[in-house]
């Protein structure tokens, strides 16, 4: 940062940290203190006439403060709401002044291509993304953590090689990358060199660089819900369509995952979306409808299995599960008739048991 | 001064703060995080008190208070729960860990438990993905957690 604020003639900075990382603020203000007693931030650095300086700026639980324009805001002491680009914050920013603002990975790489060159930086990478790229490697993985790779390195490379393959050695179905606004990518794709324009290809993105491991086990359309449910929670509500249209579609899921979805659903699900990314204001609302745009592109198999058979490929949605007794095993142990929520087992003690609903 | 129905000790430990502070501009936020740590939550007229304070509408105050979801405006129980429902978290089964706690503090409406002792909250990503499904009391991180792990846990906050 003081890189960038002796370049563009900057005094001062502001790091803006989420509140949930309490160890990540600790850790910085470690940092800063000591680059101050070294005399690399401040005044007069390194003896210079360049003085810079850095202040710890915390979040208070709002996702879109991601967004610039909604994080200048925050630091203002203002609701984190996004503004209309332009005016770019480079042009009008924080205190109404010329901001430049950029992630910490980016920063990163400033002082690796200020020693080695723009040579050796451009030699790693694709043809449009050059460098490295972080990732966030979660889920059903045997390896999790935070991995470096050059872009264009392939996703079975980094889920097979890196992550070292499924947890329980159970199939793999999907990699979700780029945050709760990226897209679910299926095994067909796993051999794409990734970059930024692949993953838009693919209906995902780069984004925060998360990248969620699912196996058999999960649910796409639940996953979608489950998206979902997180954008209109932190949706600003200061566009329409983000603030009612993802509701509405948060609705159309629950109505599927409950075996209540009809074909009508999924078209309406498919215009909702296409009308939230056309007419939202910042990358929330625009990315928003993407897991179930993407899930519903490459797993509308199992979208048809809800609607249509109303039945839960991977059992997740337990109104769609059956349950029903196989007479030759059952001993009448009364076990489960004891722990049924809804009281629909019945029989004696050491006689075969019925599953009756008193409703159907 | 305008009587405020709060603490008056409390009170004058948040003004001390405000007094304290170089800039005004911009503090809010910060204000409100001293004040919720102060009062354990942000009532009505601690809004006032700030807004008054700083010079700036109620509103914004109030506005502010309500789209970040740190602040609560209802008093919380004596031990913050805070299950992280991030989408690592998720996919390793936060929601059945958020469902064993609340099985086991008996709650069902609201998320404080009945003694006052426990309120249970989500949160989006604590950043600790691999340690999936992440549960944190008090500011302290629990990892891979086991449905069996809950009782252990609250236990350790019981008197």
């Amino acid at each position: 940062m003081a890189i960038a604020g002796y370049a563009i003639g900057a005094q001062f900075g502001y790091i803006y940290v989420r509140a949930e990382y309490p160890l990540a603020i600790h850790r910085l203000r470690i940092a800063i203190n000591q680059a101050r007693d070294l005399g690399l931030l401040g005044k007069n650095i390194l003896g210079t006439n360049f003085s810079f300086d850095v202040e710890i700026k915390i979040g208070a639980g709002a996702f879109i403060c991601g967004e610039e324009t909604a994080l200048i805001n925050s630091i203002e002491g203002g609701r984190g709401e996004p503004t209309v680009k332009p005016p770019y914050p480079a042009q009008v920013g924080l205190w109404k002044k010329p901001t430049n603002i950029n992630n910490v990975e980016t920063f990163a790489n400033v002082p690796p291509i200020i020693l080695n060159g723009a040579d050796w930086f451009s030699s790693i990478g694709t043809e449009k993304s050059k460098g490295t790229k972080v990732f966030a490697l979660a889920g059903k993985v045997n390896n999790v953590g935070l991995v470096e790779v050059p872009m264009g390195i392939t996703l079975r490379e980094i889920i097979y090689d890196l992550g070292g393959g499924i947890k329980g050695d159970k199939k793999f179905k999907a990699v979700q990358t780029g945050g709760p606004s990226g897209g679910c990518i299926p095994a067909d794709h796993l051999d794409t060199p990734i970059d930024y324009d692949t993953l838009n290809a693919l209906g995902s993105m780069m984004g925060s660089g998360g990248m969620i491991v699912m196996d058999e086990d999960d649910c796409m359309v639940n996953i979608a819900k489950f998206y979902l449910e997180f954008s209109c929670d932190e949706s600003c509500g200061r566009c329409t369509a983000c603030r009612v249209g993802n509701k509405r579609m948060l609705e159309i899921l629950n109505k599927i995952t409950e075996g209540k979805g009809e074909m009508e659903d999924l078209e309406m699900l498919k215009e909702l979306a296409e009308t939230i990314k056309d007419s939202s204001l910042c990358g929330l609302g625009q990315t928003s409808p993407n897991p179930v745009l993407s899930t519903m592109k490459f797993f509308y198999d199992e979208y048809l299995a809800h609607v249509k058979d109303k039945s839960c490929p991977a059992g997740v949605c337990t109104e769609l599960l059956k349950y029903y007794i196989i007479p030759e095993k059952c001993v009448g142990c009364t076990a489960c008739a004891k722990v049924c929520p809804v009281n629909v087992i019945h029989g004696e003690p050491r006689k075969v048991h019925v599953y009756k609903r008193q409703d159907v | 001064m305008a009587k405020y129905d709060v603490d008056e000790v409390k009170l004058r430990q948040l003004e001390e703060y405000i007094d304290s502070l170089e800039q005004k501009e911009g503090a809010l936020i910060g204000v409100l995080y001293k004040a919720q740590e102060i009062f354990g939550y942000l009532p009505k007229d601690v809004q006032l008190f700030i807004a008054r304070k700083l010079g700036i509408t109620a509103a914004k105050v109030y506005g502010v208070a309500t789209f970040y979801s740190y602040f609560t405006m209802e008093p919380r129980g004596k031990h913050v729960i805070n299950v992280c429902m991030g989408t690592a978290c998720f996919v390793k089964g936060a929601d059945k860990i958020l469902e064993e706690i609340k099985k086991e503090l008996d709650i069902k409406e609201g998320n404080m438990s009945k003694d006052g002792l426990f309120t249970v909250d989500t949160l989006r990503c604590v950043g600790a993905c691999g340690l999936a499904p992440v549960v944190m009391v008090d500011g302290k991180v629990y990892g891979r957690v086991k449905i069996e792990d809950v009782k252990g846990i609250l236990d350790e906050y019981r008197e």
